[in-house]
């Protein structure tokens, strides 16, 4: 049996044809950064970041709308930590709470519940960002919003789906050899999510875990595909993704939300790429259709095209220099899942 | 409010909680200062504490409050010998609970050695919330010269033992997940004076607490401009404490404690200086987890990397923003 030892040597010593592969799941980004594993691999492999951190794809347009909404009488928003520092047009959540916007944050949307429970005055606007991995989550919110009659709770949607942001990037000649396929969004999405754009792009994909040495073996082999031509999708991940769909959680997204067209930060309206409320539930919608205006704070940032590897982050002329992850420019260089800010820290 | 006009009900409170905790001769004398003895080189440190809950498994904000100023003037060589402490009150704060905050006080106080001298009492409006600040004086011996600026080249680094527990401990509450994640809340005054009275010429101490092992390390490797060497397997993580952070997504190297150090031995005393931590109480599980090093081009200087299982090499900065969970 082939040990790790030798998967990392064959990586290192890698002398075929130059291979471009992409990890579309910001916790793979996070992941590749926080093992060391970019320098682990020969100047023939690359690794690219694409559009999978959620934070790093949400237009402004959405920052601006919650920062709104934290002015608005008797409204706190609130949201997961890494959203805050997260910029707007002009300004981020945590300046807006500075100057004294209504802003919590938490570390699960379940939190909302006991604050709306204790307050049932005040208006709770949830900031429901994510991919297909956080939507389930905020079912069970709506769930025990409803079961709990806590009509105070509303959310601001920014629901982002994977295929969507592939075919983009696939049909605007993004030169990629294979995908490591998401792994978190498997579990919910099954492996077989991917294989229509498997044949469609001829594209092979590889599902990975978040392991060191699960990520290696994921990679060596997705190399192997692509070396062999093996334009499928394999499952590299088979403790936690299964093959088929989880039935039980697609039934409770289509109760709650319905596909859309939705814009991503620096790449523009991607057709079918998000999730919204549907009509029956637009009493918990806090206005997240529309929001598809994406003026950067600085326009010399080039997020939209690193998001889709286009340029790396050190292309961008304003990467390290003015912005670093304690002032950034850019929403790449806020999130630990940012390719900017992974970036950042393996040359720092 | 009454409690906070500094009129009669304030005198009951400050006899009934305090002062039956807190007796010692310096403090029943109810002077508007202490004067305490003393006449070698002071150190002074204060530090507020404002901790939700205020009670979590393995301690309560009284016990934090002793253990950090005890731990901030441990980490400069000092013998942590008086304490003050400021309460802020809001208004309708559960008597009992101030009650057992208290006793912890006293009981931390006792363990660490160190005696409360002073005390202030306020009152305010709000939700029922306790905020605590306490200043600590210790007495620096002779010869002692620890700063964070003092480790050299070829000395190795010593963590004192399992990290994040305390972050856990709290997040765990907060979130209401089940699990035995104790905080690791401790005085560390007993581990110091060891590795002092053994005559180890300890060149660094911190606490790890806020922003984890890793903000810890960079801070002292920046302040030194040399590159520390870190290795991931040999940093002692609790393993329910990594399950939870990999369940949430984070990362124990910026997980805060409240009773781990970090001590730069140089490398001729590394043995013997982890021998006496892990003799020390609240030790057992201390490592060498790596070495200082003259970085090798101006790029390293003041790097922290850390080898991962797999040999890559991860550059760690401080903690950016908050400890974050996941969201995808």
């Amino acid at each position: 049996m082939t040990q790790i030892p030798e998967l990392v040597d064959y990586l290192k010593n890698y002398d075929g044809p130059a291979i471009r592969l992409m990890e579309v799941c910001g916790s793979h980004t996070h992941a590749i950064a926080k093992h060391g594993i970019r320098n682990l691999l020969s100047d023939k492999i690359e690794l690219l970041s694409g559009p999978g951190c959620p934070v790093c794809v949400t237009p402004t347009s959405y920052i601006d709308r919650l920062i709104e909404l934290s002015f608005q009488e008797n409204t706190t928003v609130v949201t997961f930590g890494d959203l805050l520092r997260v910029p707007g047009a002009k300004e981020s959540l945590n300046t807006a709470k500075g100057r004294g916007g209504s802003v919590e944050m938490v570390y699960s949307p379940m939190d909302v519940l006991k604050l709306a429970a204790d307050n049932k005055y005040r208006i709770y606007v949830f900031a429901a960002v994510g991919f297909e991995t956080t939507a389930p989550v905020y079912t069970l919110l709506l769930d025990q919003a409803i079961l709990q009659g806590l009509d105070n709770i509303k959310l601001l949607t920014a629901i982002k789906t994977m295929p969507g942001a592939i075919s983009y990037l696939c049909d605007n000649g993004a030169k990629i050899s294979g995908f490591i396929a998401p792994g978190h969004v498997s579990a919910v999405t099954g492996s077989n999510y991917f294989n229509n754009l498997a044949a469609k792009y001829q594209i092979p994909f590889a599902v990975s875990g978040f392991g060191a040495k699960e990520l290696i073996v994921a990679i060596y082999g997705l190399i192997q595909m692509v070396l062999a031509g093996d334009n499928s999708v394999k499952n590299f991940y088979t403790s936690v993704v299964e093959q088929e769909n989880n039935p039980i959680i697609e039934g409770k997204l289509n109760k709650y939300f319905e596909k859309a067209d939705v814009t991503w930060r620096g790449m523009g309206l991607i057709p079918e790429s998000g999730l919204l409320l549907r009509q029956e539930y637009k009493q918990f919608d806090a206005g997240s259709r529309g929001l598809d205006v994406d003026n950067k704070m600085n326009n010399a940032c080039r997020c939209g095209e690193i998001l889709m590897a286009k340029v790396k982050p050190v292309e961008c002329p304003l990467f390290g220099k003015i912005c670093k992850p304690s002032s950034p420019q850019g929403a790449c260089m806020v999130s630990e899942e940012g390719s900017c800010f992974n970036y950042y820290l393996s040359q720092n | 409010m009454e409690h906070g006009s500094g009129g009669r009900a304030t005198g009951d409170l400050i006899r009934e909680i305090f002062e039956a905790q807190f007796d010692n001769d310096i403090l029943s004398e109810m002077e508007d200062a202490a004067v305490v003895p003393g006449d070698v080189q002071i150190a002074m440190t204060t530090d507020s504490f404002v901790v939700t809950p205020l009670q979590f498994p393995g301690g309560d904000i009284g016990r934090l409050c002793i253990c950090g100023t005890v731990n901030d003037l441990c980490m400069r060589g000092a013998i942590p010998k008086y304490i003050t402490c400021g309460f802020i009150l809001e208004e309708g704060a559960d008597i009992e609970t101030l009650r057992q905050v208290v006793k912890s006080m006293a009981d931390t106080a006792r363990e660490a050695g160190v005696q409360i001298v002073a005390g202030d009492t306020k009152v305010v409006d709000g939700n029922g919330g306790i905020y605590i600040n306490t200043s600590g004086v210790g007495f620096v011996p002779k010869n002692i010269d620890i700063k964070s600026k003092n480790a050299k080249p070829g000395d190795v680094i010593i963590v004192s033992g399992n990290i994040g527990d305390h972050h856990a401990a709290i997040l765990s509450q907060r979130m209401s997940i089940n699990n035995t994640i104790i905080s690791d809340n401790a005085p560390l005054q007993q581990m110091v004076s060891s590795l002092i009275s053994a005559n180890i010429p300890v060149h660094v101490l911190r606490d790890v607490t806020r922003g984890g092992l890793a903000t810890v390390l960079k801070e002292l490797s920046v302040a030194s401009q040399l590159c520390f060497n870190i290795y991931e397997e040999k940093i002692p993580v609790d393993l329910q404490v990594e399950s939870f952070c990999g369940l949430l997504g984070l990362d124990p190297l910026y997980m805060g404690n409240e009773g781990k150090l970090v001590a730069i031995v140089p490398q001729e005393y590394a043995s013997q200086a982890l021998n006496i931590i892990k003799t020390s109480k609240y030790g057992d599980k201390a490592n060498i987890i790596g070495e200082v090093c003259a970085p090798d081009n101006v790029s390293n200087a003041g790097a922290l990397i850390l080898n991962t299982e797999i040999g890559g090499q991860r550059y760690l900065d401080i903690l950016q923003g908050e400890g974050l969970p996941r969201i995808c």
